[in-house]
């Protein structure tokens, strides 16, 4: 997995979404359904990452599941930029 | 029969889980009309005991003012008990109309419609007046009924962390490609007693083409000046595009809700909000007492001002006894407790010594914060106040947090 991808969307989440310093993620943390990140909310990374690698993540590919660690994201975000 | 043993099993299950959780919610019956003091039978059988409310929406202390339920009084005797309509069949009577001129007026908006209560209202005004080509974003505080709204609506959804300006900004400028843009927040936030900053907010749509939205339910008749709600208070009474507001709470406290604002979101609600085009018109009763309640306020500022003073008195005694309060200048004071445990227990023996204030805990407020939420009334006279803060005092020392720090409290009682 590439780890500058990883590296920023981890970074991205800590910056978006934990409100305490004190907390921790790892790239395997479960962010949606660790009550991390709310499926609302998933609305502005899916937007975030399609800006930042010029790709386009259809809806029904944007699910909880892909979106439930850094890991599984930066998979899905693989994938498109390899589509493209 | 269709409800079998089975299905009856899997609700039982769900309802123990609830208590399992400590999350399962009981009703205490009150016998007398909302007021300062009640009469309260709990748990159901018990004896009848008389109480000190401090945890009602009741702001103004108008639900039991005389004068308006003398107007409620006329308003069904001549205008009948029920419409038995929607509006838009034969559900609209000249008071409705009034009304409608009259929230206007104290708003100061452009236009005024109706709903049977302000989560109708927000249920129902998304969906009428966006669509999949325009973005919300939200506050990540703002209310149940505004996430219910959003829910039922098709333009794309996003959230700024509470009241983060920085944050705010950056979500526009991500949005920046859509439609229409709306920023949505609480005027006055219920849980934590804050307000939003509507003078940046109102900047920031300026600067990048956006709505403005403001649930003002817990401001309106007493937040601002004149009680015109949180853009008084900010100074930009011309720059919220919606209010949404409750007549539920400080406008007399009987029910209906309203979104007021531009005369063309307003003319969309009338032609699209679903909770408008199908669901009872307002009663009669309850329009004439609203009626009357802002003619009361549009006279004179005393009981907001009485309110101010209270609630000043009211967090000034207790930050002096030693409690954690959070930080605001609202009638909402919650009195910090961190563990949910100790919330519940404070909230009983607060009661024992005849002070109505319920303990809040996740998931209504996040983890580790839990609280009693207190709520101050014009209605409240300084001896109520004095004789609450005798038994929160009372209680606090019970349980040795006075003058305690947060971390000493979680110490002791775990978060
Ligand atoms: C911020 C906010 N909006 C809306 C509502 C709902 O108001 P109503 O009781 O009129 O449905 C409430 C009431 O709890 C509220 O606190």
């Amino acid at each position: 997995m590439d780890e500058d991808i990883k590296k920023i969307v981890l970074d991205y989440v800590i910056e978006e979404y934990l409100e305490d310093e004190d907390e921790k993620i790892t790239y395997d943390t479960p962010l949606i359904s660790g009550g991390i990140v709310d499926s609302f909310s998933m609305v502005s990374l899916k937007r975030f990452l399609e800006k930042k690698y010029q790709i386009s993540i259809p809806d029904d590919e944007a699910t909880p599941e892909a979106f439930d660690s850094v890991n599984s994201i930066t998979e899905l975000v693989e994938k498109y930029i390899k589509e493209d | 029969m269709s409800f079998s043993e089975k299905t009856r099993n899997i609700y039982n299950q769900q309802i123990n889980e609830i208590k399992e959780g400590g999350l399962f919610k009981q009703e205490r019956f009150i016998h007398s009309p909302q007021d300062a003091n009640i009469e309260v039978e709990f748990p159901e059988g018990s004896r009848l005991k008389n109480v000190i409310n401090m945890c009602s929406n009741n702001y103004l202390g108008l639900s039991s003012h005389p004068d308006v339920l003398k107007a409620a009084h006329e308003g069904l005797d001549r205008r009948g008990y029920g419409m038995s309509s929607v509006r838009f069949i034969c559900g609209t009577q000249d008071i409705h109309h009034e009304l409608e001129k009259k929230v206007t007026e104290f708003l100061d908006t452009e236009d005024t419609i109706l709903f049977p209560s302000c989560m109708d209202a927000n249920a129902g005004v998304f969906e009428a007046i966006l669509t999949d080509e325009d973005v919300m974003i939200s506050d990540r505080l703002v209310h149940a009924s505004i996430i219910d709204g959003i829910r039922l609506c098709s333009a794309e959804h996003d959230t700024f962390k509470h009241s983060n300006m920085d944050h705010l900004e950056k979500k526009l400028q991500l949005h920046e490609d859509k439609r229409l843009k709306m920023v949505i927040t609480d005027g006055v936030f219920s849980m934590d007693g804050d307000t939003a900053h509507l003078d940046e907010m109102a900047a920031l749509c300026e600067k990048y083409d956006a709505m403005l939205f403001v649930d003002d339910s817990h401001a309106s008749g007493f937040i601002g000046k004149t009680g015109r709600g949180t853009h008084e208070k900010y100074g930009v009474m011309d720059k919220v595009d919606i209010i949404t507001t409750t007549f539920g709470k400080a406008l007399g406290g009987a029910s209906g809700g309203c979104v007021s604002g531009r005369k063309q979101l307003v003319e969309m609600c009338r032609q699209k909000a679903r909770p408008y085009l199908f669901s009872n018109t307002i009663a009669p009763v309850v329009v004439s007492g609203v009626v009357k309640v802002l003619d009361i306020l549009s006279k004179t500022t005393e009981r907001r001002d009485k309110l101010e003073k209270n609630a000043d008195y009211w967090r000034k005694g207790l930050t002096e006894a030693g409690f954690i309060l959070k930080e605001g200048d609202t009638p909402i004071v919650p009195v910090m407790l961190f563990n949910a445990n100790l919330a519940q227990n404070f909230s009983k023996d607060l009661y024992e010594e005849g002070i109505y204030a319920i303990g809040f805990f996740f998931p209504v407020v996040p983890k580790g914060q839990a609280r009693i939420r207190t709520q101050i009334s014009a209605g409240h006279e300084i001896h109520h106040l004095d004789a609450a803060l005798e038994a929160f005092v009372k209680v606090g020392r019970k349980y040795d947090i006075l003058g305690k720090t947060k971390q000493e409290i979680i110490e002791k009682y775990g978060m």
